[in-house]
């Protein structure tokens, strides 16, 4: 008997950080990306990574919807119903989306304004319900909590990414500020300098191509993501 | 010719395998095999229908676009002193030297930034270096406009060479042109660069004569609905000669014919999408021509209404369709489909120009977007293919 107990302590006392659980955080990061990888929520990839600001914001927006949905979810995953556990989760989703939407007006208009409509859309990135359907459904809340943050954070580098060289390259700017010298910047008047903007990177192709690469290089350095060639 | 021979004989322990300089076997193949013909052969698959290989494919295609080429040049230098107004003290060689001091760069910039990327690719990548790039890396230049910065045609190539060919395996399994790639990605990259009336004649030094306008036929159809404006009204002859402004090769009608009938004594471009192409065009044409007295705008009025053919002697149709659609790579390979893609680069080039001004230049748009429809065109017609043939076997058998 009282072994039977001390097996049963010990897997409750499971680190908060244990080896797995650290691993649901780190592998969205690279082996099991959301968008390099799982290819899931490419949409907003492409439409808001013009600018490094509202790319930011995007991730953290999306962060906080996917903690908290994973957290929610996992906690009534045996109160769900499975029958209706897509609309559960929509409730779940659209409620928090709402949330950070009215946060975003009141704190940061300019930017809420930039994000228009995807902000909405965040309801419908596949990540999230993607996440809700494959892991809060059938793990704890902590895990589910790591899992969610570990999915945001693998999406919202690459979005960084993205939007660092579209803005850099497309604008010469990063987060607004003038990073290229606008001495270097043709003159169409005296013909004078010698740089100009692409303005192929301020156009959604360009950010698909931009993901295109990053997965290239992913793959070339992780051997393990190639599909038996 | 034995002494090279020899030379490259003598070097070629260091490039095989345990050689020193083995890792760059695809650097000194692609120039052994260039300098001579190989002496192996297809080791699978029955394709030989002649003893020429892909490289005096290439070479030929270059000889096909010299009178191009040269007429650019010529006419660089000819609309530039027009332009200043200083034309008649000007003779032919000053013309050509000037042109030269503009187009050349382009070229050597073009192969120089091209192979280098061809290189690298097929060193990390061990596969031999094709001379694909050889034919996109004239072509480039030729479809640019002279004043645009050498270094945003470096970029084009880059992105051309890497997205449009490398990503996809190299030469030979391009979806997409590579050099209709390159000034694609110029055209939206840098559009101030690639559109408008100032780039396509070179004025940077010295006045301009009163009433100048640099604008092509295309620009001004655009605009006015008429070929010519206040500055010049310009003919048929001079359209089909080309002394106009426009992208570097794309002028002359008459070296481009030149050209064109090179490629296809020669059997390596196909008459059936040439054909096809021109046919699409002229319907196109034609039909912007009963619809012209219906539109509103006066400008669309004119410009449906200038005469159908007229569509095959201004902008890029002739070009784009002699060396561009002809792509072996990038083009419908079936016999039925070859008509059905040149078809529709013509009806769709023409559509593209008349109706969205903002992209003057329809034909560039309207092969890349039958490139990527080429795979589907040659399906269906195989698929037709099968369908008619089973039909037979079951016609026999009852």
């Amino acid at each position: 008997m009282s072994e039977v107990k001390t097996e049963v302590e010990k897997k409750v006392s499971e680190p908060l950080f244990s080896k797995k659980n650290r691993q649901l955080m780190s592998s969205p990061l690279n082996d099991d990306n959301p968008i390099t990888v799982q290819v899931l929520g490419i949409c907003s990839a492409l439409a808001i990574t013009v600018k490094l600001e509202p790319a930011i914001v995007m991730s953290l927006s999306v962060l906080f919807v996917l903690a908290a949905g994973n957290v929610i979810i996992s906690l009534m995953r045996n109160l769900i119903p499975s029958r209706i556990r897509i609309i559960v989760q929509l409730v779940v989703v659209a409620s928090l989306v709402i949330l950070v939407d009215q946060v975003l007006k009141a704190y940061v208009y300019d930017v809420s304004k930039q994000l228009s409509v995807f902000v909405g859309l965040i309801i419908t990135n596949c990540i999230i319900m993607g996440r809700f359907e494959a892991f809060a459904l059938g793990n704890t809340p902590w895990k589910s909590f790591l899992d969610g943050i570990g999915n945001a954070l693998g999406y919202g580098w690459i979005l960084i990414a993205v939007a660092f060289f579209r803005e850099l390259l497309g604008s010469g700017t990063l987060f607004n500020v003038q990073i290229i010298p606008l001495s270097w910047y043709i003159n169409p008047q005296t013909g004078e300098g010698f740089y100009a903007n692409n303005g192929m990177m301020l156009l959604p192709p360009m950010a698909l191509i931009t993901v295109g690469i990053i997965i290239w290089i992913q793959r070339s350095r992780n051997t393990k993501l190639i599909e038996n060639a | 010719m034995k002494a090279a021979r020899k030379l490259l004989d003598s070097i070629r322990p260091h490039f095989e395998k345990g050689g020193k300089l083995e890792k760059f076997y695809p650097a000194y193949d692609a120039f052994e095999t260039f300098a001579f013909v190989p002496g192996h052969t297809t080791h699978a698959g029955a394709h030989i229908r002649d003893g020429i290989d892909l490289k005096r494919t290439m070479v030929t295609v270059i000889f096909a676009m010299v009178p191009a080429l040269l007429f650019g040049i010529w006419n660089v230098g000819f609309q530039h002193f027009t332009a200043l107004g200083t034309i008649d003290t000007k003779e032919f060689l000053d013309l050509m030297l000037f042109g030269s001091w503009k187009v050349l760069p382009m070229v050597v910039v073009s192969y120089g930034v091209g192979l280098t990327v061809e290189f690298i690719f097929g060193i990390i990548k061990k596969h031999s270096i094709n001379e694909g790039y050889l034919v996109s890396g004239m072509l480039i230049p030729l479809i640019m406009p002279v004043d645009i910065p050498l270094w945003m045609v470096a970029v084009s190539v880059v992105f051309a060479v890497v997205i449009g060919k490398e990503v996809f395996g190299g030469t030979g399994m391009n979806i997409l042109n590579p050099a209709l790639t390159a000034r694609a990605f110029a055209f939206f990259a840098y559009p101030s660069w690639m559109s408008g009336d100032k780039v396509w004649v070179n004025t940077a030094d010295g006045a301009v004569v009163d009433g100048y306008s640099g604008a092509t036929i295309l620009g001004n159809l655009a605009t006015t609905g008429t070929t010519g404006s206040a500055y010049a009204d310009w003919s048929v002859a001079e359209m089909v000669i080309g002394t106009i402004p426009g992208s570097i090769g794309e002028t002359s009608k008459i070296a481009i014919l030149i050209g064109a009938a090179i490629l296809l004594v020669t059997g390596i471009a196909s008459w059936r999408i040439m054909l096809a192409s021109a046919v699409g065009a002229l319907t196109m044409g034609f039909i912007f021509n009963l619809a012209a007295p219906h539109m509103i705008t006066e400008v669309q009025r004119n410009f449906m209404a200038i005469p159908y053919w007229q569509h095959l002697i201004i902008g890029s149709w002739m070009f784009a369709t002699v060396f561009m659609a002809t792509d072996p790579v990038s083009a419908a390979q079936t016999p039925t489909g070859k008509l059905w893609y040149g078809f529709l680069i013509g009806f769709l080039g023409i559509m593209i120009r008349v109706f969205n001004p903002a992209y003057p230049e329809g034909m560039m748009l309207a092969i890349l977007l039958m490139n990527v429809f080429a795979p589907t065109i040659d399906h269906y017609v195989v698929e037709s293919n099968v369908k008619r043939r089973l039909k037979r076997v079951k016609a026999v058998a009852q």
